[in-house]
């Protein structure tokens, strides 16, 4: 048994380890020490907990860690690097899960219920928004990973009105915060109920309201709910441990969000709440020109005969698990004493930093990996430009056309290279649906085919020539 | 509209404004009329027959040019005599050197002529396809490594033959600009080995680049500026620079100098000495020959040789013919911004046009306002420029904002404070700490890792099992007991599946 004294040290030994475990990511080398003291302050804090004051049921709870924990290490094993996205997005909702439940707990605690006055009414307000919170991310995580995983279609879900109703259930859930405080006893019950469903509500109209391509922004803004959700469950519990937890992963996934939101040039507020700013008002440019079409052969000579080679890869070469062919490619290129480098756009992929995970998998040193802003002042000089299933990240109407729907987001420039080869299945347009001219500029080539595949075949024609 | 190209008259001059491919691109492409005066291309080997069969109506007289066209391209400047047969409206195309021309721009003004100074265009990246000045240095870099082998008497690869063993040929390159990283590029192709010095240290990589070894002194001074040209350094680099000439110079046997600040003098960097110290049958090609040479011995437009067999170049051809062409390319790419033929348009309001525009409805618009190259930096400029009335409003508006939220911030800490138990603001004070220090803290995570980060952040959330863990209970019927079970069930799936995927992910990212 552990004074309740050393149990608060542990916490705040615990706080401090995720503070230095969230820092340790600052830079690669110290990253994988950061996760071991996330670990080590989990370990702390729960042992310090189960062993405090005033737990009881040792057993069931033991019972649970343990099948949970066997559970999560399975899942997580199992899971290919390219799942990655929908892994994070499930774990997620697991949080959220968790939030609601612990609202529902703490109003049931005879405690809350001998609570009087002032304390009692804060109580009751910290469990309604934590559950509110929770309900949300629970539900939203689960269509973000539908989503992902392709089972919910990725075209977002608007109908007119939908601020409207969003607002208005809203409202409705504050006015059932009014009864739910005002009943007695266990009497706010049905309150507590009618707003989980209005939250698990929100939630699932918050994500499907949101295009496949914005679906770095979802993910990294269920990560900070998630977060406040924690954080306001230790209000409730009057656990400080949770508070500080909470609130660094809170603010930990707002950051993420606003990064993203800045690399795709969209406001941060409309995407906390939902839905995206307006569409662009006036005619999209026409797009003019040919598209040429190259073979693997051909493309293989381009990269004999190229100095300086650009590699842009976007979701597709996630899709079809080119990465390793790639990185192949890339040694072959490199032997040769060819200058071969990456390209990363912020938004590649459909999570913040999805490609270099996915590059570190297929074991690329990612010291040739680089990111848009490094790489695009060097792309005039590049003799070739490789875009691996990426579009709207090197779509140049975001730059030339005011109109177009990504007006005004960077992009990495590749029509400035010498030669640009576009690896894509088909002409179809990108998650968001605009056409993109970099594929009839006249120094463009297209590629048809399976990225992987493609890359494979031109690694035999790289070897035989 | 209709396009013009007189003959080049200026002594020396071989290019000429449109080559019969540019013909072409402006008559199909952008619906101009091409008029051209007969032999105008006849220098860079563009007969009047080839020109006639791309589309273009072969015209007598320059003064028959002037007279039919709306657009003048021309490679050299206008003369006295060549403004006496503009009119008032019409646009010209050329160099001009406006820096160190005043009175010619003003007798354009003054003429009406809304002149365009090619060598005026600004270095960023949107014109970058319009840049004559990259597009003429690439050739000149290309040409004075070719120039150079011409009068070295030896081979630039190294062999080892049954004849004996050659050395190679070692070429130092002095300023990497487009010039010097072509010629660079040229000399390696060649077999040489090749160093390059530059004040800019941002540029090392691009001579590493392009295969050559980078030279510096050991002195810490960037001689880079927002413009991309160098700025003049400090006594104590010169001196170290010079030092550094003097031991190369009796090592190289060719060097090329390609140091211009625009607007001025080429600064002196390979002095008498150093000429003295280089072995016989060394070759020194001087790019910046016309603006007063990197050399000190250099004669602008000879070549010749010193008593110590050192051949200096201060003349290079000009290779007309590709010349022309990449200098006609650039012409076409600008007139294509300026909306071709059908929706032409003088748009002042343009980054590169207003810049390059030195003469506009007979007034003389130089110098133009400054435009950093670095593209991060050019957006910043454009957006103030265009929103400059606003700026002011924005600034005023942000500090009130900042009023707003703070008074805001206070009243709702007020109400807190009067209302709230002890024990809330206590929790709550921990609660807005945290907030900033994961704020602080978060900044810094490289980009790169941003989804081991969102892993461990998720494993970290997993902290709610404490939640659970505080309301279970030893009756296993009580709901509260059997909600909180389930809870620590998914918090725990959460802490385990978050942290070990992370480890996963971390593990790959390796250096070689």
């Amino acid at each position: 048994m552990i004074s309740s004294q050393l149990q608060l040290a542990s916490y705040l030994l615990a706080s401090i380890l995720f503070i230095l475990s969230l820092g340790g990511l600052s830079s690669q080398e110290s990253a994988r020490r950061g996760v071991w003291f996330g670990i080590i302050g989990m370990i702390i804090a729960v042992l310090s907990t189960i062993f405090g004051e005033g737990i009881e049921g040792h057993a069931y709870i033991i019972a649970a860690i343990v099948v949970g924990a066997l559970v999560g290490i399975l899942v997580a094993r199992k899971v290919e690097m390219t799942s990655m996205p929908q892994l994070v997005a499930i774990l997620h909702s697991f949080v959220g899960l968790a939030a609601v439940l612990v609202g529902y707990g703490s109003y049931l605690d005879p405690e809350t219920q001998s609570l009087i006055g002032a304390d009692r009414t804060i109580h009751l307000i910290e469990i309604f928004i934590g559950v509110f919170i929770g309900a949300i991310t629970f539900t939203g995580s689960i269509v973000a990973w539908g989503k992902l995983d392709g089972k919910i279609g990725s075209k977002p879900l608007l109908y007119p009105g939908r601020h409207l109703v969003n607002i208005s259930l809203v409202i409705g859930a504050i006015v059932l915060c009014y009864f739910f405080v005002q009943g007695i006893g266990n009497e706010g019950m049905y309150a507590l109920y009618l707003m989980t469903a209005i939250a698990l509500f929100i939630g699932v109209m918050l994500v499907m309201a949101i295009g496949g391509a914005d679906m770095p922004v979802v993910v990294s803004m269920l990560n900070s709910y998630s977060g406040w959700a924690a954080a306001a469950a230790g209000f409730m519990l009057g656990n400080d441990l949770l508070i500080v937890t909470g609130a660094l992963v809170g603010s930990s996934g707002a950051i993420l969000s606003i990064i993203m939101c800045e690399a795709m040039n969209r406001s941060f507020w409309s995407v906390i709440f939902g839905g995206f700013g307006a569409a662009p008002t006036g005619e999209a440019m026409e797009v003019t020109g040919d598209v040429t079409a190259a073979d693997h052969a051909e493309v293989a000579q381009m990269l004999k005969d190229a100095e300086s080679v650009v590699i842009v890869p976007g979701y597709g070469m996630a899709v079809a698990k080119a990465q390793y062919p790639i990185h192949a490619m890339v040694d072959h290129l490199l032997a040769e004493g060819k200058l071969v480098r990456f390209a990363i756009h912020p938004v590649a992929g459909r999570l913040p930093g999805h490609m270099n995970v996915l590059l570190a998998e297929a074991n690329v040193s990612y010291d040739i990996v680089q990111e848009m802003d490094e790489i695009n002042e060097d792309l005039p000089d590049t003799d070739i430009v490789l875009v691996i299933g990426a579009n709207d990240i090197v779509n140049p109407s975001a730059q030339d056309d005011p109109n177009s729907p990504i007006a005004g987001m960077p992009v990495i420039e590749a029509w400035q290279a010498k030669q640009v080869v576009v690896m894509k299945r088909s002409m179809a347009t990108g998650y968001a649906g605009v056409q993109n001219p970099l594929f009839f500029k006249e120094n463009t080539d297209m590629l048809y085919g399976d990225a992987r595949d493609s890359v494979l075949k031109i690694n035999d024609e790289l070897l035989r020539v | 509209m209709k396009v013009g190209i007189p003959s080049e008259i200026a002594a020396g001059e071989q290019r000429v404004g449109a080559t019969p491919k540019t013909v072409i691109r402006l008559i199909k492409k952008q619906g101009f009329e091409v008029y051209i005066q007969s032999g105008a291309g006849i220098k860079a080997n563009y007969a009047d027959a080839e020109y006639s069969s791309s589309g273009a109506t072969i015209l007598e007289s320059a003064q028959a040019v002037y007279d039919q066209a709306d657009i003048i391209l021309k490679v050299q400047a206008v003369s006295d005599h060549e403004i006496e047969m503009m009119h008032s409206g019409q646009v010209s195309l050329s160099y001009l050197a406006p820096g160190q021309n005043p009175e010619l721009l003003q007798k354009l003004a003054t003429k009406g002529v809304n002149a365009i100074a090619m060598d005026a265009i600004p270095r960023i990246s949107r014109a970058q396809k319009m840049d004559v000045l990259s597009s003429m240095a690439n050739i000149a870099g290309y040409r004075s490594v070719i120039e150079s082998a011409n009068h070295f008497g030896r081979f630039f690869n190294g062999q080892i033959t049954a004849a004996g063993k050659v050395e190679p040929a070692k070429v130092l390159v002095i300023g990497a600009g487009v010039a010097g990283l072509a010629a660079i590029g040229t000399a390696k192709s060649l077999g040489a080995i090749v160093r390059a010095f530059d004040t800019r240290m941002e540029v090392e990589e691009q001579i590493q680049s392009m295969g050559a070894k980078f030279l510096t002194v050991n002195i810490i001074e960037d001689g880079s500026t927002s413009s991309g040209y160098s700025k003049v350094m400090s006594q104590a680099f010169i001196d170290a620079e010079m030092k550094l000439f003097s031991e190369q110079a009796s090592e190289v046997d060719i060097v090329i100098t390609t140091a211009q600040i625009p607007g001025r003098n080429a600064p002196k960097l390979w002095l008498e000495y150093h000429v003295a110290a280089m072995k016989s049958g060394s070759v020194i090609v001087d790019l910046a020959a016309s603006s007063g040479g990197n050399c000190t011995e250099t004669k602008d437009g000879e070549t010749y040789t010193t008593e110590n067999g050192v051949t200096i170049i201060g003349k290079l051809d000009q290779l007309p013919s590709q010349a022309s062409q990449l200098y006609g390319n650039n012409l076409c790419h600008l007139l294509d911004d300026m909306g071709k033929s059908d929706d032409w348009k003088i748009d002042m309001d343009d980054d590169v046009i207003k810049r390059a525009m030195v003469t506009y409805n007979g007034d003389v618009n130089w110098p133009p306002e400054p435009l950093p190259v670095s593209p991060q930096k050019v957006k910043s400029t454009t957006s103030e420029s265009n929103t400059n009335a606003t700026k002011v409003d924005k600034s005023n508006s942000r500090s009130y904002s900042t009023v707003i939220s703070l008074v805001f911030m206070g009243a709702l800490l007020y109400f807190l404070g009067l209302y709230a138990p002890k024990e809330f603001m206590g929790h709550f004070t921990v609660f807005v700490l945290s907030v900033f220090i994961g704020w602080q803290v978060i900044w810094n995570v490289s980009h790169s890792l941003h989804t081991p980060l969102m892993a461990v952040t998720n494993a970290i959330s997993g902290i709610i099992i404490i939640g659970g863990l505080l309301l279970t209970e030893h009756d296993l019927t009580s709901p509260m007991t059997i909600v909180a079970l389930i809870a620590i069930l998914v918090a725990m799936i959460n802490i385990a599946g978050g942290f070990f995927v992370t480890n996963r992910m971390l593990k790959m990212f390796r250096k070689k």
